[in-house]
């Protein structure tokens, strides 16, 4: 996994609640058996008419955000499915900090896994850096995970809270199956100790 | 000793480690696989020359992609699909899996509906699939979810899953059930009433008399949408029909193992006095058969309401309910009776169980689908197909005008052939309405299979108990 430190980029603005899983990855995407190549259908019918071609009122088609490496939504995005292919999405395209006032759980737990940061504010400060993220191309935000602050274009300075655990890994670009195979012993005490205590399992 | 919650117990049972800081390795007793959300983790494991620790937990079903047609023992046609299931085929075989149920096999299924069937779900259990949906396995008092491939890699390879304990919150439905109100009545309207983002970080546990005179059947369709809800799980403590439905089944366990479990499995519930941190209550007496009308599963109305202004809602949901409209083709006011369908689905993880098709059946009893409309069946597995072809439900159902398909997820999102066209309206037993959900630019509007089976006797949005 790549790591996360620090990432100055342009901020998309998509201010719509309850973004589903469906509409960042339609279900023909999820066809592949592959991780990478995603980015094409990431907000697919957002962003393509039925004839596949671009809708240019939709964020991502304009061009002061073809580039944009931080999107900034509404609550509760990501729910829905369990599907990693919205995270990979977010990736291939370009997206590496997703800032909303919630996630859905799976959606918020996936992006870790990805190098992906997902960043809860309080409302009042998402609309700061979506009004900042209006500005275009030229409002660059810098996200620096060990400061834990954004910073907007205009030199605003927003703290945001993260997992110390998961901090840890982003920074490091960590693998997780490491992590816990370095536990191995304590997985076989349990399975040896749940073999006579739930033997039916 | 402190009261704990039904939660708090699964969880102390399973726990292998756990940090300063919360992070939690947890145990996973079932681990259940599909072809879409598993391809890229056994490539994973491969690369890193890492194996299956316990192929013996690991129970994998092809169900998104397969065709629902009879001919689908020629093989499928599609060669993406064709692909995703060859690759579980070939994963399976390669990293040794022990239960794995082929797409020709009578016990494929959704993997939802083959866990409990097989035996494979027991009370007490942690369970995890690649899929949101694992939600259903609470309804047996195991603490089941959703999780990502990465996390599905992690589990194959380690047999645990690295997470954090979430918050304890509890929905009560009260009193008995009206006449013509089923599970599925039950689950939307819980979401109405907390939204999508309602049980966000926290296990709910379903209690109450509505919920306990639920079949088995009836509380998984509640469990599969606790994540509608938000909540990555859904619980209800286990009892006499938990254990009588488990009881038999080709998993289960047998003699005196069946005694040990059993005595464990009656400490399951949660503890008079425990804490939960959120505490919703319904009254059973105030949920009429509903509809959504939108797309997100809190656009639930009753079915005798009217499509509702925008304007009546507030913040980023008034510019969300206008899409919707406009997505769905509705216009404010319009009563829900009126809205006139193309399509019925019953089917899906939510509702293609035995006791669904039979609850279709009964509405049927005497009646017909609608001319031009259609209308198609999907059971959850070939076992639910087979006993429902044995009970003669297959045959009246056919006669109705129903098409009577092959198991799989099918029309619930799509990925196989069983899709809407643009624009078409569907009444769908199945348990999302996003946009482009069952097919780009078709609507869905999500309901029980009592009620879609009235809409597919009118071709509208039908109150059930007009007909009953």
């Amino acid at each position: 996994m790549q790591p996360f430190t620090t990432l100055t980029g342009v901020a998309a603005p998509l201010p719509q609640v309850n973004v589903d899983t469906d509409m960042i990855i339609p279900k023909q995407y999820l066809k592949t058996i592959e991780r990478t190549g995603l980015g094409k259908g990431l907000f697919d019918e957002m962003r393509y008419d039925e004839e596949g071609n671009e809708r240019p009122d939709f964020v991502l088609n304009q061009p002061a955000y073809r580039n944009a490496e931080v999107l900034v939504a509404g609550e509760n995005f990501g729910c829905g499915s369990s599907r990693e292919h919205a995270p990979w999405a977010l990736l291939d395209f370009g997206i590496r900090c997703v800032i909303a006032p919630s996630f859905a759980d799976i959606f918020f737990n996936n992006c870790f896994k990805n190098g992906i940061l997902p960043i809860v504010l309080p409302q009042e400060q998402v609309d700061i850096v979506m009004e900042d993220a209006r500005r275009g191309a030229n409002a660059r935000v810098t996200v620096d995970l060990e400061a834990q602050t954004i910073t907007t274009s205009d030199g605003t300075v927003i703290s945001f809270e993260v997992e110390p655990f998961r901090k840890h890994c982003l920074l490091n670009g960590l693998d997780d199956i490491g992590l816990s195979l370095q536990k191995a012993a304590a997985i076989d005490a349990f399975e040896a100790q749940a073999a006579t205590a739930r033997p039916w399992v | 000793m402190p009261a704990k919650t039904l939660y708090d117990k699964i969880w102390d049972a399973h726990l292998v480690h756990e940090a300063e800081d919360g992070t939690a390795l947890l145990y996973i007793d079932r681990h259940l696989v599909h072809e879409v959300t598993s391809p890229q983790a056994f490539e994973g494991l491969r690369m890193a020359g890492r194996k299956v620790r316990a192929p013996e937990r690991t129970i994998a079903v092809p169900d998104h992609n397969v065709p629902t047609s009879a001919d689908r023992a020629q093989g499928i046609e599609n060669p993406e699909s064709r692909l995703q299931v060859e690759t579980l085929d070939r994963n399976a075989r390669e990293f040794g899996l022990m239960h794995y149920y082929e797409m020709n096999d009578i016990r494929q299924g959704i993997v939802h509906i083959v866990g409990p069937e097989q035996g494979w779900t027991l009370p007490g259990m942690t369970v995890v699939c690649g899929d949101s949906h694992t939600a259903t396995h609470g309804a047996f008092g195991a603490l089941a979810h959703g999780i990502g491939t990465s996390e599905v890699e992690h589990v194959l390879a380690t047999q645990t899953l690295i997470t954090r304990k979430s918050k304890n919150m509890k929905v009560e439905v009260t009193g008995t059930l009206p006449p013509g109100v089923t599970a599925k009545d039950i689950t939307l309207s819980v979401i109405g009433a907390t939204g999508t983002a309602g049980g966000t970080g926290h296990v709910i546990e379903y209690c109450g008399e509505a919920i306990r005179s639920l079949s088995m059947e009836g509380r998984m369709t509640v469990c599969n949408m606790a994540i509608e809800g938000g909540a990555r799980a859904g619980l209800i403590a286990p009892d006499e029909k938990t254990f009588a439905y488990v009881m038999g089944r080709p998993h289960a366990p047998k003699g005196a193992q069946w005694e040990a479990a059993l005595a464990w499995w009656k400490t399951l519930f949660s503890d008079e006095g425990a804490h939960f941190d959120k505490v919703v209550t319904l009254r059973a007496e105030d949920i009429a058969p509903v509809v959504t009308w939108g797309t997100s599963p809190e656009d639930v109305l009753p079915i005798t309401g009217t499509v509702p202004d925008p304007d009546s809602f507030s913040g980023g949901k008034v510019e969300a309910a206008r899409r919707s409209l406009d997505y769905m083709g509705l216009t404010p006011g319009t009563r829900l009776q009126d809205v006139a369908i193309d399509t019925v689905f019953i089917g899906s993880c939510t509702n293609g169980r035995i006791e669904d098709l039979r609850e279709v059946a009964r509405i049927m009893e005497g009646r017909r689908v609608k001319d031009g409309l259609r209308a198609m069946i999907v059971p959850g597995s070939g076992l639910v197909r087979a006993q429902a072809e044995e009970e003669g439900i297959a045959q009246k159902l056919q006669e109705a005008g129903f098409e009577w398909r092959m198991a799989g997820c099918s029309m619930c999102l799509g990925m196989n052939p069983d899709q809407l066209k643009p624009g078409e309206r569907c009444a769908s037993t199945s348990n999302r309405n996003f946009e482009g959900r069952q097919g780009r630019g078709g609507r869905t509007h999500l309901m029980s299979p009592a009620m879609a089976a009235a809409a597919a006797i009118t071709g509208r949005l039908t109150d059930v108990r007009e007909l009953a």
